[in-house]
């Protein structure tokens, strides 16, 4: 596969368990060799087998955090952030003089000699980002590093991640099977599944427009539609969604302007032929059948509402509401069955 | 009591744990991170015994039998797994994904080693010194068919407590044994206090 990445921007290399994704990550980091292939950055070739290339990591230029933070435990944080450092070449250590502001960015006190091993799990990441980031590298490779940790720390991790790479325009690859991680960091995104990059494109293509019905069954059944928060009042965010507004519970506070991805699933979408004022269901978005799939007793509808949305069905409702494709409809959406993923 | 051996046996040991910490480390390194995965026991098998000879016999053909260097080598040979085992088993417990977040922040393999792998393996070193000094302090069969019983130079406090039995002294034995006693236990016991003491390196 082959992948453009601005600088700055993340590529989710996103799939099952199993599905090889850190084989590709260490095979891109020069840790494991590929029997066969070739492995380009930019302008240098990292592997080719044909004419016997071969780059060991030390030659990479690259950041690796692993999903445990592997900080040497005999040093101190300021001499785990600064080991890779002096090895930096000249040229890479005028880049270098942002040191402390990347551990600043990170929360990292770069002069700190406490010992690595008293370190939180949060810390210890925070510290293992910036040691990976402290000389330089063209590219950092993330195997999953927020898995561990708890869901606030990990929500902060990621905006602060996303935030620095910006910021020193450091393109990176993320290893994740969280959807929820891959929205909330990912630009790019590559499906794997059993082996194989399946899909490559930018996320919300991914998520709207999987290649095939494998690729969808990973991604998860629900539509992710990007969005932005536009007002909140009274526990109730309205979002706009292509040029439509939609009524969202509001969860966690998520503040006017809050770029977002609304998540909405098939079984939580009904199919109304005229509105019911009256109806507990806050959404009533005019819709038109564009398909009707039959999967068993459940058909898929699918309408077209100003983006695409699919809805989940019994046989016996479809009749009832004589669906066909292009009858005009109500899609009917509580407000607590979207769910949004704020982008870090 | 004989003196003279027992600080022969004491300058043996010190000089067989030298020599085994410099071949013992290179040595421990190749086997635990060499890319093909070797057995120890093939090595000190097939590898280091088979120079023996020759190198046995050369020594020979130079004369070099019944000296202490001659016995040194033995030595060596014959303490070897006690401390090429202890190094291995610690570099090799240290975690790789040490080894692979140093390499790919640009430091080459034996930088690593130097910076990474021993800090770690402090307790495994400790062990493989103490081990070796102490098995090659009470090694008997080997100096004897090696180094003889030269006073001075070959024979070592064992085979002074050996002579003296055979020779009925077993005043003199019993003193050159209880000696013995002393000397390892005082070795042993500050070393190994003085591993937990300062080297003791915490688990995590």
């Amino acid at each position: 596969m082959s992948v453009d990445v601005a600088p700055g921007s993340i590529l989710v290399l996103f799939g099952p368990s199993g599905a090889g994704k850190t084989t590709v990550l260490r095979q891109i980091a020069g840790l494991d060799r590929p029997d066969a292939g070739t492995i380009r950055f930019g302008e240098h070739t990292w592997f080719d087998s044909a004419a016997g290339i071969w780059q060991p990591p030390q030659h990479r230029r690259i950041g690796l955090v692993f999903q445990e933070p592997a900080l040497f435990p005999h040093l101190s944080v300021e001499e785990n952030v600064r080991y890779g450092v002096r090895y930096a070449s000249d040229r890479r250590r005028t880049r270098v003089g942002p040191l402390s502001e990347i551990a600043t960015m990170l929360g990292v006190d770069p002069i700190e000699k406490r010992s690595a091993r008293r370190l939180s799990g949060g810390e210890a990441r925070r510290v293992a980002l910036a040691r990976a980031l402290a000389p330089g590298p063209q590219l950092l490779l993330l195997d999953e590093p927020f898995a561990a940790l708890d869901a606030p720390t990990r929500t902060r991790l990621r905006h602060d991640v996303r935030a620095l790479l910006h910021r020193l325009g450091t393109r990176a690859v993320l290893v994740t099977h969280d959807r929820t991680e891959a929205m909330a960091m990912g630009d790019e995104m590559a499906v794997m599944i059993d082996g194989r990059v399946r899909q490559v494109g930018p996320i919300a293509d991914a998520f709207s427009h999987p290649s095939d019905a494998a690729v969808a069954a990973s991604l998860g059944v629900e539509a992710v539609l990007p969005a932005r928060v536009t007002a909140s009042s009274g526990g109730l965010l309205t979002v706009a969604v292509a040029q439509m507004e939609l009524h969202v519970a509001e969860r966690e506070p998520t503040p006017p302007g809050t770029d977002v991805y609304a998540c909405i699933r098939a079984e939580d979408v009904t199919i109304e032929r005229a509105s019911h004022p009256r109806a507990s269901a806050r959404n009533h978005l005019p819709a038109r059948v564009v398909a009707i799939a039959h999967e068993g007793p459940i058909d898929r509808v699918t309408l077209d509402c100003g983006f695409k949305l699919d809805a989940l069905i019994t046989r016996q409702s479809r009749e009832e509401l004589e669906l066909a494709p292009g009858a005009e409809v109500i899609a009917a959406i509580k407000a607590t069955s979207v769910h949004l993923v704020p982008r870090a | 009591m004989d003196w003279t051996a027992l600080w022969l046996s004491v300058r043996l040991a010190t000089a067989t744990t030298a020599v085994l910490l410099a071949l013992g480390i290179p040595l421990a390194y190749w086997i635990v991170f060499s890319p093909t995965v070797l057995g120890f026991y093939v090595l000190i098998a097939i590898g280091p015994l088979s120079p023996v000879g020759r190198a046995y016999t050369r020594i020979a053909g130079h004369g070099l039998p019944f000296t202490f260097e001659g016995l040194l080598i033995a030595s060596v040979l014959y303490s070897m797994p006690f401390a090429v085992q202890p190094f291995s088993a610690e570099f090799a417990s240290v975690d790789r994904r040490l080894l692979e977040a140093s390499w790919s922040l640009g430091v080459s393999r034996i930088a690593t080693f130097a910076r990474v792998v021993l800090p770690l393996s402090v307790r495994g070193l400790v062990t493989g010194i103490v081990l070796s000094f102490a098995h090659t302090l009470g090694e008997f069969g080997v100096v004897l068919m090696v180094g003889g019983n030269l006073p001075g130079v070959t024979r070592t406090v064992s085979i002074s407590i050996y002579d003296a039995v055979q020779a009925l002294d077993y005043r003199s034995a019993s003193q050159t044994s209880l000696l013995l006693l002393i000397v390892s236990f005082v070795i042993l016991a500050s070393t190994y206090s003085l591993q937990r003491s300062v080297w003791i390196k915490p688990r995590h």
